[in-house]
């Protein structure tokens, strides 16, 4: 018999209940809430009079509709937004659960929170009404996006019916160039893939490339899992891991940490673990990389010409050539030949403190070139506060950007923080869809130290040149 | 939930790939805290220009369309972020089936919790359905969920795949958490096991 993959482990540790055809009723050990996608799965339970089975797993902020500016202090301006806050502020309160309301300095984005505040730990079942889930298997848990009738589902149960994934290693070998990080990693990894390579899979990230990175590096990995149609993405809990949640408000203590080390130390795929399926990438290979299209598997080495919709196959041809269109790109042109309007720094891929710290080692002394709208959203209140004791904050403000407070903001422009028809962004999120940004808006995804250089530049630019000349 | 049995409707042909739940229901319209009522927002930046006129060209402005209650899709729909509000607005609008090569896994699962059958076929398949959903409102497709079989216009018929316990839920419009709360000692008993070997969680 063949070995466990770390998946195989968490999933084993997990079912409660498994019917004849191989569907399971999994324990969740973490559910996340946010306001855009719980408000019908409360109102369900309140419908069929039921109530939150563990309160005590359940954790809620508000992020995606919150505004970033100053002044939200006095409150949502936006109706919809408002009703929509205040429903979770009202849920939360009704139905017992962990919450951290607009106002608290904890607040944050839902999958930064988590980790901060020590919920999200190795070897757990961690679901939320979010794809971006994925983020937090970079602890080696097992963490995905559900809808909100699935919500709904772990509201009243504590469980999701579920049947199992196929297993896929994504192995990054060797090390990285210097100017290449965590989002090239992702970004390069579905530019191989594709962003259906993954559907059906959990992947579990490996290599020497994935061991050197930092927790907040390997958050970055995992969390665009999902934009490879992956699940979820994993990595094993190592010293790096076990040291980050050390503390936490949230995490063991006492003998009950020395408990649970001794069992996240097993947590790793057997060195006979069966795979379905694997994708090796050499770490010296990957380059500093943006998208060009709307999708994020548009991705190419900075250094590269935007593409013509006749270097594709099949229905890429044609979403080629709207995407082409939608984005306002010729074939041929120079990447860094492509100006922009506006630089957004933030998001649950890149608004942690080290995301800030590298935006602002490329800024430091610089300003942004004249015309550009930037700004920096850090994804809790916490790495504000952390950012402006090391001084970043300041670096930014220098540099010209705006300094918002936290939440999802320009990531996907719910709140209003949102381009305009034909406005061209740099911006360290996940998604570049049509739209995504704001109806006609252009998003072109990158690291934080890429936008940061996009926006001293104007253009989209090589961020390795840049490191040169402060050398 | 609503039973899905069998459906004979009108199905839209949608070839682009990677039609994504931020182009199905764009984000201005998830600030609802209602399930309902998304159907006119279906689509909305493909179908409506910004000022709310509808774009001629959008299959779902075409006279042959309008009714459609099937979309026969290319690869990978549904993909991107989890929202629910996608299968809501599809089923609001009146769409109760989607044909594709390949469907983004929360999508596909979001559809069962709603009534909605999502099927997946091979591409040659998909190009077949793809070319008889064209014939517009000439054509009506059929979908047996219990012979698990799409049939077109002209009687070429296709079987697929699905999951036994969806299919079985989906026919009798079952509701999960109903079925799941049946098996409360066994969460009972999960629980107390976990409590001693993970007692940090
Ligand atoms: S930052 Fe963006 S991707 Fe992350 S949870 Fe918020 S909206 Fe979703």
């Amino acid at each position: 018999m063949s070995g466990k993959t770390l998946y195989d482990k968490i999933w084993d540790a997990h079912v409660v209940d498994t019917q004849d055809d191989g569907t399971c009723l999994l324990y969740i050990d973490r559910h996340l809430v946010h306001e855009v996608t719980s408000p019908q799965a409360f109102e369900g339970l309140r419908m069929a009079g039921r109530k939150v089975r563990s309160p005590e797993k359940t954790i809620a902020v508000p992020d995606h509709n919150v505004p970033t500016t100053p002044d939200r202090v006095k409150g949502i301006e936006n109706e919809e937004s408002r009703i929509q806050v205040e429903a979770l502020d009202r849920n939360a309160r009704d139905f017992g659960i962990n919450y951290y309301p607009v106002n608290d300095i904890r607040q944050g984005i839902v999958h930064i929170v988590g980790p901060e505040q020590g919920w999200t730990l190795p070897g757990m079942t961690v679901v939320c009404g979010d794809s971006h889930t994925a983020t937090h298997g970079a602890f080696g848990a097992l963490a995905h996006g559900i809808g909100t009738s699935e919500v709904e589902h772990v509201l009243a149960t504590q469980t999701l019916i579920q049947k199992k994934s196929k297993n896929m290693k994504v192995e990054i070998t060797g090390r990285l160039r210097p100017g290449v990080t965590a989002k090239d990693i992702t970004l390069s990894v579905i530019g191989a893939t594709g962003t259906a390579g993954g559907t059906g899979y959990v992947i579990e990230y490996m290599g020497e490339a994935i061991r050197d990175l930092s927790m907040e590096g390997r958050m970055t990995v995992c969390n665009m899992a999902i934009e490879g149609g992956a699940r979820a993405g994993l990595i094993a809990p190592d010293e790096k891991t076990f040291e980050y949640v050390m503390g936490r408000p949230h995490a063991p203590k006492g003998a009950q940490w020395e408990a649970a080390l001794a069992w996240w130390k097993t947590l790793k795929s057997d060195d006979d673990a069966r795979w379905d399926k694997v994708v090796t990438l050499k770490g010296e290979d990957i380059a500093p990389v943006v998208t060009w299209g709307t999708s994020p598997e548009d991705v190419l080495p900075i250094t590269g010409a935007v593409p013509s919709p006749e270097d594709f196959k099949g229905g890429k041809v044609e979403a080629a050539r709207r995407s082409l269109d939608y984005m306002g790109l010729k074939p041929g042109m120079k990447l860094t030949d492509i100006r922009i309007d506006t630089v957004f720094i933030g998001s649950c891929t890149n608004g942690r403190i080290e995301d800030l710290r590298a935006a602002a080692a490329i800024l430091k002394g610089k300003h942004i070139a004249p015309g550009i709208r930037a700004m920096v959203v850090p994804g809790s209140g916490l790495v504000r506060a952390q950012a402006e004791e090391e001084g970043l904050a300041q670096i930014f403000i220098d540099a010209g950007f705006e300094w918002r407070l936290a939440g999802c903001s320009m990531c996907l422009a719910m709140n209003p923080d949102q381009l305009s028809p034909g406005e061209r962004c740099a911006a360290t999120s996940n998604r570049n869809f049509e739209g995504r940004q704001g109806r006609g808006g252009r998003t072109h995804l990158m690291s934080p130290a890429m936008a940061a250089a996009a926006a001293v530049t104007g253009h989209l630019t090589d961020v390795r040149e840049m490191m040169a000349e402060t050398v | 939930m609503d039973k899905f049995t069998t459906l004979t409707g009108i199905a839209a042909p949608m070839p682009l790939v990677n039609i994504d739940t931020d182009m199905i229901i764009p984000k201005q319209f998830l600030k609802t805290i209602k399930r309902s009522g998304l159907g006119k927002n279906l689509f909305d930046e493909m179908r409506f220009t910004q000022d709310g006129r509808e774009i001629p060209d959008f299959v779902l402005n075409q006279p042959a369309w309008r009714n459609a209650e099937i979309i026969v899709a290319g690869d990978n729909f549904g993909c991107g972020s989890s929202r629910e509000h996608a299968p809501w607005a599809l089923l609001d609008f009146g769409i109760r089936c989607v044909i594709s090569t390949s469907f983004a896994d929360i999508f596909y699962n979001n559809c069962f919790k709603n009534g909605i059958l999502p099927i997946v076929l091979p591409a040659e398949v998909v190009a077949v359905l793809m070319d008889d959903a064209r014939k517009g409102a000439n054509a009506r497709m059929t979908v047996d969920l219990e012979s698990q079989t799409v049939t077109t216009s002209d009687g070429q018929s296709f079987a697929f795949d699905v999951d036994p316990f969806r299919k079985h839920c989906l026919l009798n419009g079952l509701d999960d958490i109903g079925l799941t709360l049946e098996k409360g000692s066994a969460i009972d008993t999960f629980e107390k096991v976990a409590a001693q070997s993970r007692p940090w969680v």
